[in-house]
């Protein structure tokens, strides 16, 4: 009994003591978006490094990080979607979207021999509608000539969880199809009007691969690394462009909002990629909430500063596709209006 | 002196009298056993409220469970009503929700993988229950069993997902149907595996338990051993059997990282075994962490209220056909 008591003490002083250990040291945290996971591990270890400013990032997903940011728990939210007014609404505050990289959504397949297909976005929106059925219809073979095509039928595969990479797919679909505006709408989760679902990039990338005469959507990254094949996208230009890291940077060569709030998707860059999407860092404008200090938020600037400029360096090596100069240079105004109680905490 | 052990609470007051030697030892005998009594009566009934304190925090627990998923729930259950168990549209963007597709593939997937299971823990039960109680084979296939049921259910979908679909792939295109891999009949195959252990066990110790007297009663008066296994030993352990192919049951209707990965996900009402579906589990495991939007969440929680109302009949249908075939032994 007396070993029991004395145990149950040990617990408790350990707990308490790890707690307190935790708060004091500097240390940002942030939760969201799964996407730029990769590249935030990567940034935030470097970053704390150089200036020893721990972050911890939780990969929750865009939906959890909204809610914690709204909540007020972390520093900063990830999120590969624009907020909703509703979540705006919410947050009785504003809130900052600050893009910190693009990414790239491909229309992945899998037909014996690896055909380089080219799509247009009727078709595309066609398909995942279950309207186009066979690989051999003739609006497909319309956009492939010189390519011969199966009777074969395709099945469409989704994600089955709710993902920023949804979001941008449907954004564009929603763009380029009233028919998909109607039915499905943009998300991070639809009602899928036909296919399978897989879990994650990498549960639709293992449906596809497995799946002969499938058809799916994944993050570019993705594609690379399984080594996929994915089509050429007709872009609003009219130009037939391959996802590249290259081709989804320029796809923000664009006018570009002062908020930073838009979308990439069907973008009028004559070489852009027009399956884009940023990805944000969601912050408070004025930091100065719930007596939060002041060298936290000159911290948390510091560090989105540090994330649109030297950080960009390491998107490239690990097949993120950086910012453009256009939207580095519309960052830089948004990060520049951060404020501490009424006081831009930048000048 | 003899300390008694089986009194319980005996309280009795201390008397203050004036007594002579031996009536007085004889009293401080007599105080000391009821004191003794008492302690150990005390020490009793503090046991038994330990016990009713175990028992009642399970309770609470259950409880504190279903209300915080009946409060969190409350926006959709006030936006949908009784449409929500009926609807058959799951839309995130219009915010229309619906529990119908998901309802049926979770009853489908469970029901199938439970008749699957039977199909083998029966046997194994009789086999291990009846004829080969001890030695290195029996020993052996209960290890191994017992393993089944500590594999972690992702691996159980891993092996769905890269052994078993293709295998189902290739039964698809035979039998000319669309050659998914994935859908009801690979996940209940998957869940058929996982659910073994529980109905396997619990058969296993109903039978091995059985009276051997009543046994060799039966073998004196001529009976095979099929006939003793199944005019003698099945009845009277049946209620046993069942109650174990119920926890397998309930087992089966909550399964989520195994079955999700092979199901197909797809927000349609089956239409046959092989075609793609969705389990409740399977959707809140999904959907929950992007969910954003008060009615949205709310829609996923009371997803998980269904499941735990679907769970709570399903366990009591099945102590009521238990309780039957108890009645019907007697």
């Amino acid at each position: 009994m007396k070993y029991v008591l004395l145990l149950l003490l040990m617990l408790v002083a350990l707990i308490t003591a790890t707690v307190d250990g935790a708060a004091r040291e500097q240390e940002l945290i942030g939760a969201g978006a799964t996407f730029p996971y990769p590249l935030y591990s990567k940034m935030f270890d470097v970053y704390s490094k150089e200036y020893g400013v721990k972050i911890n990032y939780q990969a929750i997903g865009s939906g959890g990080g909204i809610r914690q940011l709204i909540n007020k728990t972390v520093d900063f939210g990830g999120s590969d979607a624009i907020m909703s007014e509703a979540d705006l609404k919410e947050a009785s505050a504003s809130i900052l979207h600050i893009p910190t990289c693009a990414g790239a959504v491909v229309i992945t397949y899998n037909l014996s021999g690896n055909p380089q297909l080219r799509f247009t976005p009727d078709v595309i929106a066609d398909i995942f509608l279950g309207k186009i059925v066979k690989w051999n219809d003739r609006r497909l073979s319309d956009i492939n000539p010189g390519l011969k095509l199966p009777d074969m039928n395709m099945t469409v595969v989704h994600r089955s969880d709710g993902s920023g990479t949804t979001f941008i797919f449907s954004d564009y679909l929603s763009k380029v199809s009233k028919d998909w505006k109607e039915k499905a709408g943009a998300g991070t989760s639809l009602n899928w009007p036909a296919g399978l679902g897989g879990k994650g990039n990498p549960g639709v990338a293992g449906l596809v691969k497995q799946t002969p005469g499938s058809i799916g959507y994944v993050e570019l990254i993705y594609a690379i690394q399984n080594k996929m094949p994915y089509g050429m996208v007709k872009n609003k230009k009219g130009n037939f462009v391959t996802a590249t890291l290259s081709s989804t940077s320029k796809a923000a060569d664009t006018n570009l909002p002062d908020d930073m709030k838009v979308s990439l998707t069907d973008t009028d860059a004559p070489e852009g990629y027009p399956i884009s999407g940023f990805t944000w860092i969601l912050v408070y404008k004025d930091q100065g909430y719930r007596d939060r200090p002041e060298e936290k938020a000159k911290e948390l600037v510091k560090l989105l500063w540090w994330i649109t400029h030297e950080g960009q360096k390491y998107t490239e090596p690990l097949e993120y596709a950086a910012l453009s100069k256009k939207a580095v240079e519309k960052t830089e105004k948004l990060i520049k209006s951060v404020t501490y109680k009424g006081n831009a905490i930048m000048k | 002196m003899e300390k008694s052990t089986d009194h319980l609470s005996i309280e009795l007051p201390k008397l203050h009298i004036l007594m002579d030697r031996s009536t007085e030892d004889f009293l401080v005998r007599v105080h000391k056993r009821t004191m003794a009594g008492w302690k150990l009566g005390l020490s009793e009934s503090f046991f038994r409220k330990i016990l009713y304190v175990a028992g009642a925090f399970v309770l609470v627990i259950l409880t504190a469970i279903f209300m915080s998923l009946a409060i969190t729930a409350i926006p959709s259950i006030g936006h949908f009503g009784v449409s929500f168990l009926f609807g058959a549209t799951w839309d995130p963007v219009r915010n229309v929700f619906g529990a119908f597709p998901f309802v049926i593939g979770t009853l489908f997937v469970s029901l199938l993988a439970l008749a699957i299971s039977t199909l083998f823990s029966l046997p194994i039960s009789i086999f291990l229950g009846e004829y080969s109680r001890e030695g290195a084979i029996s020993t052996f296939i209960k290890s191994v069993i017992e393993l089944l049921a500590g594999i972690p259910s992702v691996i159980y979908g891993f092996c769905g997902l890269f052994l078993l679909v293709p295998m189902v792939r290739a039964l698809e295109i035979k039998l000319n149907v669309a050659p998914y891999g994935v859908g009801i009949f690979t996940s209940s195959l998957v869940l058929a595996v996982m659910i073994i252990p529980y109905s396997a066990s619990i058969g296993r110790e109903v039978i091995s338990l059985f009276p051997s007297d009543l046994k060799e009663a039966a073998f004196s008066l001529g009976a095979t051993r099929f006939e003793v296994i199944r005019k003698v030993i099945l009845p009277y352990a049946r209620s046993g059997i069942f109650a174990g192919i119920l926890l397998s049951l309930g087992r089966a209707l909550g399964e989520t990282m195994a079955v999700t990965m092979v199901i197909g996900n797809s927000n349609f009402i089956p239409k046959g075994i092989f075609s793609p579906a969705n389990t409740l589990a399977s959707v809140i495991a999904n959907e929950f962490t992007e969910a954003t939007g008060q009615l949205y969440l709310s829609s996923l929680i009371e997803l998980g209220l269904v499941l735990f109302m679907v769970t709570t009949v399903i366990n009591i249908l099945g102590k009521v056909i238990i309780h039957r075939m108890d009645m019907k032994e007697k």
